[in-house]
């Protein structure tokens, strides 16, 4: 199934929900409406058609142009588990799925595929998207006590943490990037 | 630029005051003196301490037999009394003017306190001692070197020159060197009480460990249950040890170890009772001597239960003395060091010889027990009777007991050490399992076999055609053991192969 | 073992207990310095006893912002950055960002390089698992497997080192190419390497793998069902040793992985004579040795490449001769390639400039280990090592 076809079937089942579809970039993929991706990815993981079983990534992204923050979904639908034949990739698709940058909210996908457990907390964390429905939203990779969210477009990076200087006097006087 | 400032409080350098400054002044001089020295003739000094040691020991043997025959034949022939002495210094000193001896007159001064019972035991107690110490040392070089060759690298080869031989001394000097850290919340006397519980009862099971027929510091009758009794008390410095230490990892290991503890103490005390119920006394000398009869005569090949004993046993002690496959309490991968994890330095230093010193232990009970003390493979009436100086020599090779002793626990530590860098480490379910559902019936199996083949078998053909047998697959599995260990020697190289990777321009 | 332990909430009063001996629960930091946790890598367990009830995985010790970075350097400039990643599989990693930038920019490799780039990754392949094993069999207590691969590494790393110069973090395979070209006898002594080192492969097997306590140890331990695998995206070795026969060189071949010929290994139900009897079908065992048996596949492959290498061609070249100076479209790629671990990808998106707007990096590592607060409760505190160890987990890309 190509990604036309997925986008149809999406579009059949969805309508507006599916907001672009964008089939010339590098790696084509839809933007779904935030408001209605719960009930998308479960369509996608469940429905005999589409069946993606596999979430490969989650990548948070920053627009900070159009003030939007998003989750880009990578998932995959596996051939049949076999352990006799070799197994292919049959559809593959990503989703985009964009929210408002001051109160960024997406609905967890971590009952769907355990997989995105993880990957919305490192979002949360890096990035600042609440995930309602995440069983233990939690920093993950830095301290429970870190202020901001460093992936940011317009993070500041904070001179000090615990008394620990996070720059020199030198890197602040000429700053590299 | 942020000043950076510890949260926690810095003490002030040590200052030494009263004796300890003296101490440490001479502690710096001796090192001063002897650093240069020792690195520039190790091998010297290792062959002269080698040669001074064997001297001493033979001079010390001399002296007291020497002192014993002014005592008893030559003169009025009364016995020495426990504390006092039957000679005076004047006999001494007329009796060995009559024999015309050089220097007579210091000589009696030196040969009076050597009739007392105390000056003997004191010097035996220091003897002793020495053993203790000098057998693990050379124990913990040779694991590493072995480990080296089994993992096929060299292991230590730079302290003292040949092959790393005083290794295990610098590691001393280092490890009596470094900080005695005792951590805030542990308990600190149970802390630094515990691995002298541990230390002092492997020092104790020597007491009373037969070297030779006569190389007996404390000739005990009940000699072996001591020597069990000390090896299990040793648990309750390592228990102690994970308790005070308050680490979570720590009380892991005690716990693990009282658990097998009191797993494996059972099938070993049990099977203990076999070589027993062959001797009929827990005396080791006897036990020892019985076995004086050459390759055949020794107890393990007595009938296949003793031999099945001898196994058993000897698996049993592997756990006993905490080796691998049953290195729990202390699995470095499982409890970061398990009950010594917080330990340091020189008490640290104290578990590893007691740990040492307990694998020389059990080693030597299967020695003695099972595979003919202190006797060499041939009869002991093979022995040269004349006194010439080459018989004598020819004895002091083949016959001679404490040689022989120590070869042979050397070479049941050496298969502890292949055991140890050959097999993963066991669950502790598995270790229990194994215990109870395993090496217990196997136990009792061979204690009531044994029993009953004592009864109805023993001194028949049968037992005699079982013992040849059995003698002889053992003869079998040790040469062939021999072989390739040497084919391994000499082919070695070809067996791991050569560095493929030695021409390139980069490397 | 998991159905006889009693329920731990104490307001379940149905609970068979003893009152004489109750117990309590502890919790043990395992980590973030513990030998066999990899690393930094720290798990809260709540213990009872010598049984593991729950074990929580807590990362972040080595979080170095490598994403951060990514969007202040341009992709050549980051390739040195991704070798920090996964230090053990530096080729695999530049690889797999070198692929994302090639197909965002339309970059063309020379046919030499694809040749040298894959056999570097496989070789690399090698040297990762020859880690995981050795390291394996030390979380187990073994030590002497641990000094024969690295032995055998020592080699692949000397390849390595005549290659590129560089022995751990190589920047070897760059954006359109690699950056040098091999060094003249590479093709003689990387075949008498592996002549060398195809019969290692049954030391170990000898030495480890069918050591009758090893198995005893990992065997029906720590168990992942297929489903549960794929729900928990686990890919690699963790994903193959569950029985699924999934590897993207075969499923999606990136780069020129459809020229060669290998298998794909996977967990396999013991009691045959390969695999021995007590193995179930995604336990550690099956993991560990996925990934032995990925070693001869590896094998094989290099030999391919070895046969097949075009010669050099001076016009192409080795690197693409505009790698530094390529500007990023206005787009986004999210490439995956087969890292030892599992699937590494690359999300990266442009901005019309030549400095990304954003690089992600899906570490296999990171997504593997997710997993261990499903497969290490109800089970033995010595287990815990066994089933850290076979996720094979390398902390730098986990934390990125």
């Amino acid at each position: 199934m190509s990604f036309e076809e997925i986008c149809q079937v999406l579009k059949s089942q969805f309508g507006d929900a599916i907001e672009e579809t964008a089939v010339d970039s590098c790696r084509p993929f839809v933007v779904v409406n935030g408001d209605k991706w719960g009930e998308v990815a479960t369509f996608l993981r469940d429905d005999k058609r589409m069946g993606f079983d596999l979430l490969r990534c989650i990548t948070a992204i920053d627009l900070l142009a159009d003030d939007k923050l998003g989750c880009v979904y990578d998932i995959a639908a596996l051939s049949a588990v076999s352990a006799t034949n070799d197994m292919s990739i049959e559809r593959e698709l990503a989703v985009r799925v964009l929210t408002d940058r001051n109160n960024p909210q997406i609905q967890s996908v971590a009952k769907l595929w355990a997989a995105a457990d993880w990957h919305e907390r490192e979002a949360f964390d890096l990035m600042g998207i609440d995930f309602p429905g995440h069983p233990n939203l939690e920093r993950i990779l830095c301290p429970d006590d870190w202020v901001g969210h460093p992936l940011r477009k317009d993070y500041a990076h904070p001179l000090e943490y615990q008394g620990i200087p996070g720059t020199t006097e030198h890197e602040l006087k000429s700053p590299r990037h | 630029m942020t000043q950076f400032s510890v949260p926690w409080k810095q003490s002030p350098p040590i200052e030494h005051r009263g004796p300890a400054r003296g101490i440490v002044a001479l502690a710096r001089f001796v090192y001063k003196v002897a650093t240069p020295i020792v690195s520039r003739f190790p091998g010297p000094i290792l062959i002269a301490a080698i040669v001074f040691s064997t001297l001493a020991v033979w001079a010390h043997w001399e002296l007291f037999g020497w002192v014993e025959t002014i005592a008893v034949s030559d003169l009025n022939g009364s016995a020495n009394s426990i504390w006092g002495q039957s000679l005076t210094v004047a006999e001494i000193g007329a009796y060995l003017e009559s024999k015309s001896v050089f220097a007579g007159g210091i000589l009696k001064y030196l040969l009076w306190p050597l009739q007392m019972e105390l000056f003997r035991d004191l010097v035996g107690l220091a003897a002793i001692f020495q053993l203790f110490n000098l057998i693990p040392v050379y124990a913990i070089w040779w694991e590493r070197k072995v480990a080296g060759r089994i993992q096929s690298r060299m292991g230590p080869m730079r302290v003292g020159g040949w092959h790393g031989w005083a290794q295990s001394f610098a590691d001393g000097v280092k490890l009596v060197a470094k900080e005695d850290l005792v951590p805030a919340q542990a308990d600190g006397m149970l802390f630094r009480i515990a691995p002298y519980l541990a230390f002092v009862p492997s020092l104790l099971a020597f007491l009373c460990f037969p070297l030779g027929s006569y190389w007996v510091f404390r000739n005990v009758d009940v000699a072996l249950i001591f020597i069990v009794a000390m090896v299990g008390v040793e648990v309750v410095g390592v228990i102690m040890a994970g308790w005070a230490s308050n680490n979570k990892w720590s009380v892991y290991g005690a716990m693990r170890e009282a658990c097998q503890m009191v797993s494996y103490e059972i099938p070993m005390t049990t099977v203990l009772l076999v070589p027993i119920m062959t001797a009929g006394t827990l005396n080791m000398v006897q036990i020892g001597d019985m076995q004086s009869g050459g390759w055949f005569t020794w107890n393990a090949f007595h009938n296949p239960f003793t031999f099945i004993a001898f196994i058993t046993y000897y698996i049993a002690s592997l756990a006993n003395c905490k080796r691998a496959p049953f290195d729990l309490p202390e699995s470095e991968s499982e409890l970061v060091a398990g009950f010594h994890t917080e330990y340091s330095g020189f008490r640290w230093s104290l578990f590893f010889f007691a740990e040492y010193a307990a694998m020389f232990v059990v080693s030597g009970l299967a020695v003695t027990l099972f595979l003919g003390a202190w006797h060499t493979p041939l009869p002991a009436t093979w022995a040269f009777e004349e006194n010439s100086l080459f018989n004598v020599l020819l004895n002091g090779i083949l016959f001679s007991s404490p040689f022989w002793f120590i070869f042979k626990c050397f070479i049941f530590i050496y298969i502890q050490l292949w055991i140890r860098w050959t097999l993963p480490r066991i669950r502790i379910d598995q270790v229990l399992y194994s215990c109870v559902q395993v090496m217990f019936p196997i136990a009792c199996i061979a204690l009531v076999g044994h029993a009953v083949w004592m009864v109805l078998l023993d001194g028949t053909m049968v037992s005699t055609v079982i013992r040849w047998v059995l003698g002889l697959m053992m003869a079998a599995v040790t040469f062939g053991f021999l072989s390739v260990a040497a084919f391994g020697y000499r082919n070695g190289r070809r067996m791991v192969g050569y560095l493929a990777v030695k021409q390139l321009p980069g490397s | 073992m998991a159905d006889t332990i009693a329920p731990i909430n104490p307001a379940d009063a149905s609970a068979p207990r003893q009152a004489d001996v109750r117990t309590e629960e502890m919790l043990v930091n395992m980590g973030p310095q513990h030998p066999s946790t990899h690393g930094v890598l720290r798990v809260v367990l709540r213990t009872d006893g010598e049984m593991v009830l729950q074990s929580v995985p807590h990362i972040g010790y080595l979080h170095r912002c490598a994403e951060k970075i990514g969007e202040n350097v341009a992709p050549y400039q980051y390739v040195p950055y991704t070798d920090r990643m996964d230090y053990l599989a530096g080729m695999n990693n530049n690889q797999a960002f070198a692929l994302a930038i090639e197909k965002l920019t339309g970059l063309e490799v020379p046919e030499r390089a694809k040749y040298i780039r894959v056999m570097f990754a496989e070789l690399n392949r090698i040297a990762s698992h020859l880690v995981a094993v050795g390291t394996y069999g030390l979380d187990m207590g073994a030590f002497t497997p641990f000094l024969y691969c690295f032995r055998e590494r020592e080699m692949l790393l000397d390849l390595f080192e005549s290659a590129c110069g560089a022995r751990l973090t190589y920047s070897y395979i760059t954006i359109g190419g690699v950056t040098d070209d091999l060094p003249d006898n590479f093709v003689d002594v990387c075949s008498e390497f592996l002549d060398y080192f195809e019969p290692k492969i049954d030391d170990y097997n000898n030495l480890l793998s069918y050591n009758h306590i090893f198995v005893k140890r990992t065997g029906n331990v720590g168990v992942i069902s297929a489903e549960d695998a794929i729900r928990y995206g686990l890919t690699g070795p963790v994903l193959r040793g569950s029985g699924v026969k999934f590897d993207l060189r075969k499923a999606k071949p990136y780069e020129i992985y459809d020229r060669f010929d290998f298998d794909v290994p996977v967990g396999l139900p013991g009691g045959t004579a390969e695999i021995p009897r007590g193995v179930v079908v995604g336990d550690c065992w099956s993991r560990y040795y996925v990934r032995v048996k990925e070693m001869i596949e590896s094998v094989k492959i290099i030999r391919q490449c070895l046969r097949d290498l075009p010669d050099a061609d001076e016009k192409e070249g080795i690197c693409n001769k505009k790698c530094k100076t390529v500007k990023l479209p206005d787009d986004e790629v999210y490439m995956e390639i087969e890292n030892p671990r599992g699937q590494l990808g690359f999300y990266v998106k442009g901005d019309g400039s030549a400095i990304p707007a954003r690089v992600k990096a899906r570490g296999p590592s990171f997504c593997n280990l997710c997993v261990l607060e499903y497969a290490g409760k109800n089970c033995l505190l010595a287990d815990i090592p066994a089933i850290i160890g076979s996720m094979d987990v390398v902390m730098g890309e986990v934390d990125r």
